[in-house]
């Protein structure tokens, strides 16, 4: 067969988003929403650094029974950064800002996000909130604990709270403003023939997470700013002196902080279905079911947050109601764990690093889901609370879940990101890594919780110490393992093999156009005619306008009205 | 399809990124809904601490509002809904492409939102005097009013109903500052904005073809309006009628 004639130019001359511009300020003012996600993924990478610098102390200290390498309010203030860090400068941020800003409009079709100027900005919001937390954490630091419960946090902590709340409030409306970004986008710039149905399962989870960060952001932000004035002004709504209800303050918190949970893990599984359905070749099972999904966990996730007050003195027939809402919450998590195996079933599976990332994910985020019903039983919850338990059940979703996601994603974008393939050797020998050094971790964690092992100690009874010695012993696994992707992506960036359009050979829209993709997104504007998951021979998913015989595709309007071209 | 593209491109207001003008409309319009749900659940923490407490502290509430300026407070109210009707017509006018009206009722807007501001100002005055700034919000000027004895009827003292007491009239404060210095700060933005409107429709931006910017900050100050209209009741009015039992 005769190939057809094309416009292609070598991958080395093709102009592409990377080389269409030079300069440190052609970054810096850039307005194109591949470029912020890269901004985004610098910066957060650095705060997954100093997180984990974080998490390194922590799990010093632990290693011996006694206190002895941080002092107890050092180490106070250690375990409350580490949390602030990671999740209000990672987790929150990490899928949506750095690959669903790359990737939401090149999924739909579309040229850019709706308001690419808001895009930016949000990145410089993200950016001030972030240094001004930095400056909390070197003037003294906080030691609230990442809860900011109060009336320690209002009265009692000598620590720099307000500036800490600052920052995080401030950075809350980046998140503000991307979510805005991708519910407008999603509603008003999908290309021709992309239908609601049409949407990769990726899109689904992204408008989904959105939701949660309109409707949930603006309450943390209320609550801080009281928070803060509250140290600062002594105008009490939380303080009993003044007849005001400490645990106003946690129900606020956690009207926010539990759906935040979703906000990191949707889109991580949204990555998920998208690596099992390609990884297996294979249409996604029970697609609307995956997609409705995660609508129903956004909303039931508004529903849930009583179940971190079960010991607060919240009343029982709200522990109650509470307890049962966090149960039925499950229910569209299992709908998506189900679905995905049964996409595996008979699929014509291959093992590349993002798979094993993915098969990682529903391992470690199964036991993270099942846990948290331990958790949401009312009387076991007692024995649990602020336990280890805990801690391992939360990293397991979050670490086990949302950063297993966010690697498998990044590998698996990475062709389409830098134009350049990771090596294949390297990415699986990592993936292996983490998911053993996170099962060491966190795994004698549960066990050790269990057992009754307080968390936010820094001396604990010796006969835990077995446990935290496995611990610690697998956070250096963990750590190694981490550090190598880092090592090999940047390396792949100038010296990776050249990524082809298609790497995988899929009919995501993302990959019908150049590696990397032109500022533009698309030669020409794509029409969609096939389903998310229709997989066809290599030949038919060619880069859409490189072939000029595609030309026609130019009017997409008329062909969508039927009126002759 | 040569003539369509040319179409289509001609608008100088249309982005690179949209298809046309409509589309880019669309996108506006929404985004500015979007934000606007995420302003009701900004201000949805503070009405749930007032309901709260207002269930917890009756009494105070009510004698703490009793000390509020009903008429002030009313002429605001009215104030803020003619500059609704003025924004609306501002929208019109730009719809129809009527430049000149489009200024006068722009100017119009800024001059109730203005003047809204003032009468705050004025109310703000009223409660540093009588020292009723919650806590130590303002340095040398802490929260101390002084409550008036039965049958006094000094109207710069406290007037106490029931089991109401000195710290939960300072919760209320509290709150009544928080709510209205908020929605405040967003007048004051809503004006400042719409004087930037103001600067772009005298030198004709704005007409039939192209005018999403008046209404979604049209969307936006009324919004901000509604706020005000849920205020005015929760912080004036209830439990007005205990003053007189």
């Amino acid at each position: 067969m005769q190939a057809p004639e094309t416009f292609e130019t070598p991958a080395a001359e093709r102009v592409n988003y990377l080389n269409a511009q030079y300069g440190l300020k052609s970054w810096l003012l850039t307005k194109d929403h591949k470029r912020i996600g890269l901004l985004y993924l610098g910066s957060i990478s650095f705060f997954f650094l100093i997180g984990g610098l974080y998490a390194m102390f922590i799990r010093l200290e632990l290693l011996t029974p006694q206190g002895d390498f941080l002092s107890s309010a050092t180490y106070n203030k250690v375990f409350t950064q580490h949390g602030i860090i990671m999740v209000f400068f990672f987790l929150i941020p990490s899928i949506p800002a750095t690959l669903g800003n790359f990737l939401v409009p090149l999924m739909i079709g579309a040229k850019d996000l709706a308001f690419p100027r808001i895009n930016l900005l949000s990145w410089y919001i993200y950016l001030l909130g972030g240094v001004i937390t930095i400056y909390a954490l070197l003037a003294g630091g906080i030691d609230t604990g990442w809860t900011f419960y109060v009336p320690y946090s209002t009265t009692f902590s000598n620590s720099y709270v307000i500036a800490t709340g600052a920052g995080i409030f401030i950075s809350g409306f980046s998140s503000i403003l991307t979510g805005l970004n991708f519910i407008v986008t999603i509603h008003t710039m999908r290309a021709p023939g992309m239908t609601w149905f049409r949407m990769p399962l990726f899109i689904w989870a992204h408008y989904a997470t959105s939701l949660i960060m309109i409707l949930g952001t603006p309450v943390i932000a209320i609550t801080i700013l009281l928070l803060a004035f509250e140290r600062l002004a002594h105008v009490g709504i939380f303080d009993p002196a003044n007849g005001g209800d400490p645990v106003l303050f946690q129900h606020l918190f956690w009207f926010y902080s539990h759906p935040a949970v979703y906000i990191m893990v949707l889109p991580g599984m949204g990555i998920i279905s998208e690596l099992i359905a390609n990884f297996s070749r294979k249409n996604i099972f029970g697609y609307s079911f995956v997609a409705f999904s995660s609508l129903a966990i956004a909303v039931f996730g508004f529903l849930v947050w009583g179940h971190h007050m079960f010991v607060s003195g919240q009343s029982v027939y709200a522990g109650m109601v509470f307890s049962f809402l966090s149960f039925a919450v499950a229910i569209p998590s299992a709908v998506k764990v189900f679905n995905w195996t049964a996409t595996l079933y008979k699929g014509s599976i291959s093992y590349d690093t993002p798979m094993l990332y993915a098969l990682g994910f529903i391992g470690l985020f199964t036991i993270g889901g099942m846990t948290g019903l331990f958790l949401a039983t009312l009387g076991v919850n007692v024995h649990t609370t602020d336990t280890y338990f805990v801690v391992a059940h939360f990293h397991y979703v979050m670490v086990g879940g949302t950063l297993l996601a966010y690697l498998g994603g990044l590998h698996y974008w990475w062709p389409k990101i830098t134009g350049r393939m990771y090596p294949e050797g390297w990415g699986r020998f990592s993936a292996l890594v983490i998911f053993v050094g996170f099962n060491l971790t966190f795994l004698p964690q549960f066990i050790a919780g269990y057992l009754g092992m307080p968390r936010r100690y820094h001396a604990y009874p010796p006969e835990f110490q077995v446990f935290n010695v496995l611990s610690s012993a697998g956070a250096s696994i963990l750590g190694v393992g981490l550090l190598i992707p880092l090592v090999y992506l940047i390396w792949s960036m100038r010296y990776g093999k050249r990524a082809e359009a298609n790497p995988w050979h899929l009919p995501g829209l993302e990959w019908r156009t150049p590696s990397p993709p032109p500022t533009e997104n698309f030669l020409v504007t794509p029409l969609v005619t096939w389903e998310a998951y229709e997989f066809a021979p290599p030949e038919e998913l060619r880069v859409i306008g490189m072939f000029k015989e595609d030309e026609s595709l130019e009017d997409a309007d008329a062909v969508i009205n039927g009126k002759p071209l | 399809m040569a003539a369509a593209v040319e179409h289509e491109v001609s608008h100088p207001a249309l982005q690179h990124h949209f298809d046309n003008l409509e589309q880019q409309r669309e996108a506006g319009t929404l985004g500015m809904w979007v934000f606007l749900v995420t302003e009701i659940m900004f201000f949805g923490g503070m009405f749930l601490a007032y309901t709260l407490y207002r269930s917890k502290f009756p009494d105070a509430f009510a004698s703490a509002s009793n000390h509020l300026s009903l008429p002030l407070g009313a002429v605001n109210t009215v104030v803020l809904i003619v500059s609704s009707l003025t924004m609306a017509l501002a929208v019109y006018s730009a719809q129809v492409g009527k430049r000149r009206n489009l200024i006068l009722f722009l100017v119009l807007t800024i001059v109730l939102g203005s003047a809204f501001l003032g009468i705050k100002a004025v109310e703000y005055k009223d409660k540093y005097v009588d020292h009723l700034v919650p806590g130590k919000l303002l340095p040398g000027n802490a929260f101390s009013p002084v409550v008036a004895a039965h049958g006094d009827t000094d109207p710069h003292k406290l007037h106490m109903i029931g089991s109401a007491t000195v710290k939960q009239v300072e919760m209320f404060y509290w709150i009544y500052f928080a709510m209205t210095g908020m929605h405040a700060i967003h007048m004051i933005i809503g004006v400042g904005l719409l004087l930037v409107l103001l600067y772009f429709s005298w030198r004709g931006r704005y007409g039939p073809e192209y005018h999403n910017p008046v209404e979604i900050l049209g969307l936006y100050w009324h919004f901000v309006d509604i706020i005000w209209i849920f205020l005015f009741p929760l912080l004036y009015l209830l439990g007005r009628h205990l003053m007189h039992a």
